[in-house]
């Protein structure tokens, strides 16, 4: 834990696209996307609501296939990606709106599609709900006695389920988080615990893209931000580096132009700390 | 929450032992009211079951005392009860499917001309449940890879099915006598200790059905789809396969429905199955499976099958006229759906 990605090849990144593009309908949804991310970092991917944030993250889960291009995982492309094989690769994502379903038992959210079996190929109900308490005391910070394993997701708030999914994720072997504009509808106390766990995702060694149309939801967290617009990549650079003045001035610079005439000073071969320089 | 994060499934599985009240989950006796709160349903269609069977006990005594009222319904509740079961998986993955009725007839035309060509009874059980399959599969592939809504193409194949048993049969009746000897008959529709095969069906329907909607990764994923599709696709769970198979599963028991339908009368009819649907989804929603999927009970609709199968034999029993039955039967679906509705809006 916490060992910077310590151990593995530093140069090649733990994720990569290389010249993805996408259509639906005649639409281009993304053009000639290249993005890396490294093996213990946290990327802000910021643009407009329609700018392709979702479209791109749901060709890394394995959602989508890129009509062009590669994705690479560990340095070695992957052509038939699907859920499942996005997921043995360790990505795990986070929507705050789709993560859980509403209307079953905290045990059963947690344990979706990787449920625990008997040897008779039954589902090991016992050993779920237990699981499910443990985590909750450990894990998702609840504390009160009127919430149970058998309690209905659908009563908890925006930011309770947010835990709930990020457990979950980390539960189940997540290396790749990805984290769908994980701060709206939050109140401020529970973005802050967010913003904490954002950064503990780091701390225990892994790495995680965070989405969000706002950057400064993003900046105080990401190593590095790529925004998009219409599809392109319009910018990449380390938020660190730049105060919020400069930060609104390339925002809205892209917003008008479709790009940024800051240079890249980002490069996307890092692969750990923030600060650190190629 | 960091100190978990680097911990493996692997690592972390062995150290659970220490919390072992969780793993039995809502206990009426320690927890009543919580209990309540979880199965707030259940018990709901419980009581108003038995608050039924009260109504015409009290009514009609001399009937509701004796075995006989009893073994009349064990042999009709499960003609239609059997398929109420894989119908709550597909309500519960918030689907539907109308066309079962015609897919027993459908699969006892494949019975009558496999075993009039044969005569083998065993064979054509094979060839009926092997047509409900394919019943099923097409109406998977209509829904799950073409797209149509389940309601819209279901009616569709509804008259689809019952329209191609009536042109391959030629629209005959046919009488079963010949099969009154074979294992099957005796099986299907014979007596165990005066209690009709049927009904031991209907039960083993019901536990294989509450197994796997429970203790099954199958009904888990059912639950998800019906709840929220995007959810279990994203969890990476093949809901287009899950899908597929629920309407496989209640052509499955369509098929199987039909054939105790016609040895029951010993005979086939090209009609058989109609009047079915109606009962069977009532038993559906009457037991509290809900018709926005992610929620449903087998208990419920087991119950719920009894509810709606003992009301046109009770009322004439309780000395009103058969013109009572379809106002009693609407008022208790009216009535039982509404107390869902109620305990939903309270405990849900």
């Amino acid at each position: 834990m916490g060992d910077n990605g310590a151990g593995m090849t530093p140069g090649t990144p733990r994720l990569e696209l290389r010249g993805v593009s996408k259509q639906f309908a005649g639409v281009q949804a993304l053009s000639d996307i290249n993005f890396r991310l490294g093996r213990n970092e946290i990327v802000g991917l910021v643009g407009d609501n329609g700018a392709g944030k979702s479209t791109l993250i749901k060709h890394i889960c394995g959602y989508h296939r890129p009509d062009s291009g590669e994705i690479l995982f560990d340095g070695v492309p992957v052509h038939d990606l699907t859920v499942e094989r996005a997921r043995e690769f360790g990505v795990a994502t986070v929507y705050q709106e789709r993560a859980l379903a509403d209307l079953q038992t905290l045990w059963r959210n947690i344990f979706i599609g990787q449920e625990i079996e008997t040897r008779f190929g039954f589902l090991d109900v016992r050993k779920m709900r237990r699981e499910t308490h443990r985590l909750m005391l450990e894990s998702m910070g609840f504390t009160s006695a009127a919430v149970t394993p058998e309690s209905v997701v659908k009563t908890f708030s925006g930011g309770e389920k947010q835990g709930i999914a990020i457990t979950r994720a980390l539960y189940f072997d997540a290396e790749i988080l990805i984290l769908d504009e994980p701060a709206v509808g939050l109140s401020i106390k529970e973005t802050d615990k967010l913003l904490r766990f954002i950064q503990s995702i780091k701390e225990a060694g892994k790495a995680a893209i965070v989405i969000d149309h706002n950057i400064f939801h993003v900046y105080e967290i990401a190593d590095r931000v790529v925004v998009l617009d219409r599809g392109k990549i319009a910018g990449r650079f380390r938020p660190r580096d730049r105060n919020v003045i400069e930060l609104t001035e390339i925002m809205r610079e892209i917003a008008e132009t479709g790009h940024s005439s800051v240079p890249d000073d980002s490069h996307s071969e890092t692969t750990s700390a923030p600060g650190e320089t190629t | 929450m960091s100190h978990m994060s680097g911990s493996t499934t692997a690592e972390i599985l062995p150290t659970v032992a220490d919390d072992a009240t969780w793993g039995r989950g809502v206990s009426l006796w320690r927890d009543p009211r919580r209990f309540a709160g979880v199965y707030a349903g259940q018990l709901g269609i419980t009581a108003a079951f038995l608050l039924l069977w009260l109504a015409f006990l009290v009514s009609a005594p001399d009937t509701f005392l004796r075995w006989e009222i009893y073994a009349a319904y064990a042999a009709t509740i499960p003609l239609f009860g059997i398929v109420a079961m894989p119908l709550t998986l597909v309500v519960t993955a918030g689907e539907i499917d109308l066309s079962f009725p015609s897919t027993m007839a459908l699969g006892m035309v494949g019975f009558v001309l496999v075993w009039e060509n044969t005569d083998n009874v065993t064979l054509a059980v094979g060839a009926a449940l092997l047509i409900g399959v394919a019943a099923g599969l097409i109406n998977g592939f209509v829904i799950v890879q073409i797209g149509v809504p389940a309601l819209v193409a279901t009616i569709g194949t509804l008259f689809f099915f019952r329209g191609l048993s009536l042109v391959l049969i030629g629209g005959r009746n046919v009488t079963l006598t010949g099969t009154r000897d074979s294992i099957v008959f005796r099986l299907f529709v014979g007596e165990f200790f005066g209690i009709p095969m049927q009904f031991f069906w209907l039960l083993l329907a019901a536990v294989a059905t509450w197994i796997v909607l429970n203790r099954h990764r199958y009904g888990a994923a059912v639950y998800v789809i019906g709840d929220n599709r995007e959810t279990a696709e994203l969890q990476g769970i093949r809901t287009k396969r899950v899908r597929t198979l629920l309407f496989v599963l209640v052509g499955l028991a369509a098929a199987f429905a039909g054939i105790l339908s016609s040895l029951f009368i010993v005979s086939f009819f090209p009609s058989v199955g109609e009047g079915q649907l109606l009962p069977a989804l009532a038993a559906v929603f009457v037991g509290g499976t809900s018709v926005f999927g992610g929620k449903g009970t087998v208990w419920g609709t087991l119950l719920g099958a009894f509810m709606i199968g003992t009301i046109n034999a009770g009322i004439v029993a309780a000395g009103l006229t058969g013109f009572y039955t379809q106002l009693i039967y609407g008022a208790v679906i009216v009535v039982s759906v509404s107390i869902h509705a109620i305990v939903q809006r309270r405990f849900g």
